[in-house]
């Protein structure tokens, strides 16, 4: 089983493979005449104002914190699901207990705007 | 792990990689021509016949194409980003299966299978590979050194990480189904009846979380044109435009062929048609060919909501992802074990209620999101 993997690491290796390739096919077929203006960044023609990376709003980092918390739970289903028959009626009361006491922090969130957008 | 199964990966993982990449360009000429036909034009047909040789025409093109470093980007980067955006969407399939045991054939003394890797956790190695497809994106929008491009790769972070959510959950009512998350045990489970049929609400979330995961339309935010020039490969050009590209339609098969395999049974035929002559166990050269065909009409249903429907707005997108999807998906995990449970205990025509309470749940869901909507609009008039 583990040389499974190993075919899959094969696989990576020919696909990172195949991209550099690409990228020095163009590399070396294309035109290399940079100036100044080509250089600058684009922004539907006016002169760009200011750096191109700069802050960004808090609401995308709400979101990745809202994420990993369910994604959690996503991770915890997981072996549940695969043992789910052995288990039974247990194992379904003991996953509704988990996912009412999720459910509650869910609603907690929705209340207090963390899903809001606007 | 001897020199010849070393040889065997490569070539395997070499020659499914150019079958991807040919999967890729005439992909963008199926969907030219599709979306042509939707809005009543003829599309590319200059080209060899019927326009066959444009995607050749196109690759060509790029090569030759200069390419543009932008000013203060960051360079090794933006070198990388189209690679690592190109690599998961490539290796993603490499856990699912093609064809039937019976169609492994030996070669120079080894035998062949259908499949890339044989992997007893298929389905997490699906959810963890889909996540890493998250990195290319927003670095090549965070190396770009551009406004537009920075917006397109935080939009669409945001995005794929929440429709993640409502993906992964699908992906446990399977598990929960076949009882495994090896490809080929749940594909031999849906032997009797496709998945489709019992879980058809999981089956929905999954194509709509999906199509939110590579930003297709209407979930194209990240690249909407008339905000964003194009997202966040405004600045690239020539081949590591084209790897991006690739990337983003090699995505496109690569979760039609894991929709079928999960949801539409994969290499099997249709389940009422098990002892004829259609069968994989009676002819398995058709393994692959379902596998075709399959794809094939669920990129089709990709490139008809393209055509079809207009862009959602970033909010609503959002709203729907977390509000909507995420307790209905959970909810269905749980009808599903429930089902399952009271099938297995009690009476095995218990498992016909899983279909039945879904489709309620998600009409329960469907109504709720009408009324909001509507008293929405009423505040605003």
């Amino acid at each position: 089983m583990l040389l499974e993997y190993a075919a899959i690491a094969a696989f990576i290796f020919v696909t990172i493979l195949v991209g550099f390739i690409a990228i020095i096919l163009g590399m070396l077929f294309g035109p290399k005449k940079s100036t100044d203006v080509k250089a600058m960044p684009y922004e539907s023609g006016m002169n760009p104002i200011g750096p191109g990376t700069r802050r960004m709003p808090v609401r995308f980092y709400l979101i990745a914190v809202l994420f990993i918390l369910f994604d959690i739970e996503t991770v915890f289903l997981l072996p549940w699901a695969i043992v789910f028959r052995k288990l039974g009626v247990f194992g379904l009361v003991e996953m509704a207990v988990f996912i009412a006491i999720l459910l509650v922090g869910y609603i907690y969130a929705w209340k207090k705007g963390a899903l809001e957008w606007d | 792990m001897t020199f010849a199964s070393i040889l065997e990966w490569l070539i395997k993982g070499f020659v499914w990689v150019m079958i991807l990449l040919g999967g890729f360009a005439y992909l963008t000429y199926y969907e030219r021509r599709a979306l042509a036909r939707i809005q009543v034009r003829i599309g590319p047909n200059r080209a060899g016949p019927l326009g066959l040789l444009q995607p050749i025409a196109d690759a060509i093109k790029l090569i030759f194409k200069e390419e543009l470093m932008p000013a203060r980007a960051d360079k090794l980067l933006f070198f990388l980003a189209p690679i690592i955006t190109l690599t998961p969407a490539l290796v993603i399939t490499a856990v699912v299966p093609f064809g039937p045991e019976g169609l492994n054939f030996p070669l120079f003394g080894r035998v062949i299978t259908w499949q890339i890797a044989d992997i007893n956790v298929g389905i997490l190695y699906i959810m963890s590979i889909a996540s890493i497809a998250v990195y290319g994106i927003v670095l090549a929008g965070w190396s770009s050194n551009n406004k537009y491009a920075m917006l397109g790769g935080l939009r669409s972070t945001a995005q794929m990480i929440s429709y993640e959510l409502a993906l992964g959950l699908s992906f446990v009512s399977v598990i929960v189904l076949a009882d495994s998350t090896r490809m080929i045990d749940i594909v031999e489970a849906q032997k009797s009846m496709w998945f489709m049929v019992l879980q058809p609400v999981g089956m929905v979330i999954f194509l709509i979380a999906t199509l939110a995961e590579v930003n297709r339309s209407p979930f194209d935010m990240p690249e909407a044109e008339q905000e964003l020039a194009a997202g966040y490969h405004s600045e690239y050009g020539g081949m590591k435009f084209a790897l991006l590209f690739m990337a983003e339609y090699d995505k496109m098969i690569a979760i039609c062929i894991i929709a079928a395999t999960i949801f539409f049974g994969g290499y099997r035929e249709f389940w009422f048609l098990q002892n004829t002559w259609f069968s994989v166990d009676q002819t398995p050269i058709l393994g692959p060919v379902y596998v075709f065909i399959k794809v094939f009409i669920l990129l089709f249903g990709m490139i008809w909501v393209r055509a079809t429907l207009p862009r959602i707005r970033y909010d609503r997108l959002m709203a729907f992802g977390w509000k909507i999807l995420l307790p209905l998906s959970l909810a269905l995990v749980f009808l599903t074990a429930t089902g399952i449970l009271l099938a297995q205990e009690v009476n095995p025509l218990f498992m016909w209620g899983i279909p039945v309470v879904s489709l309620a749940a998600g009409f329960i869901a469907i109504l709720g999101m009408y009324q909001t909507l509507r008293r929405k609009e009423h505040a605003r008039a």
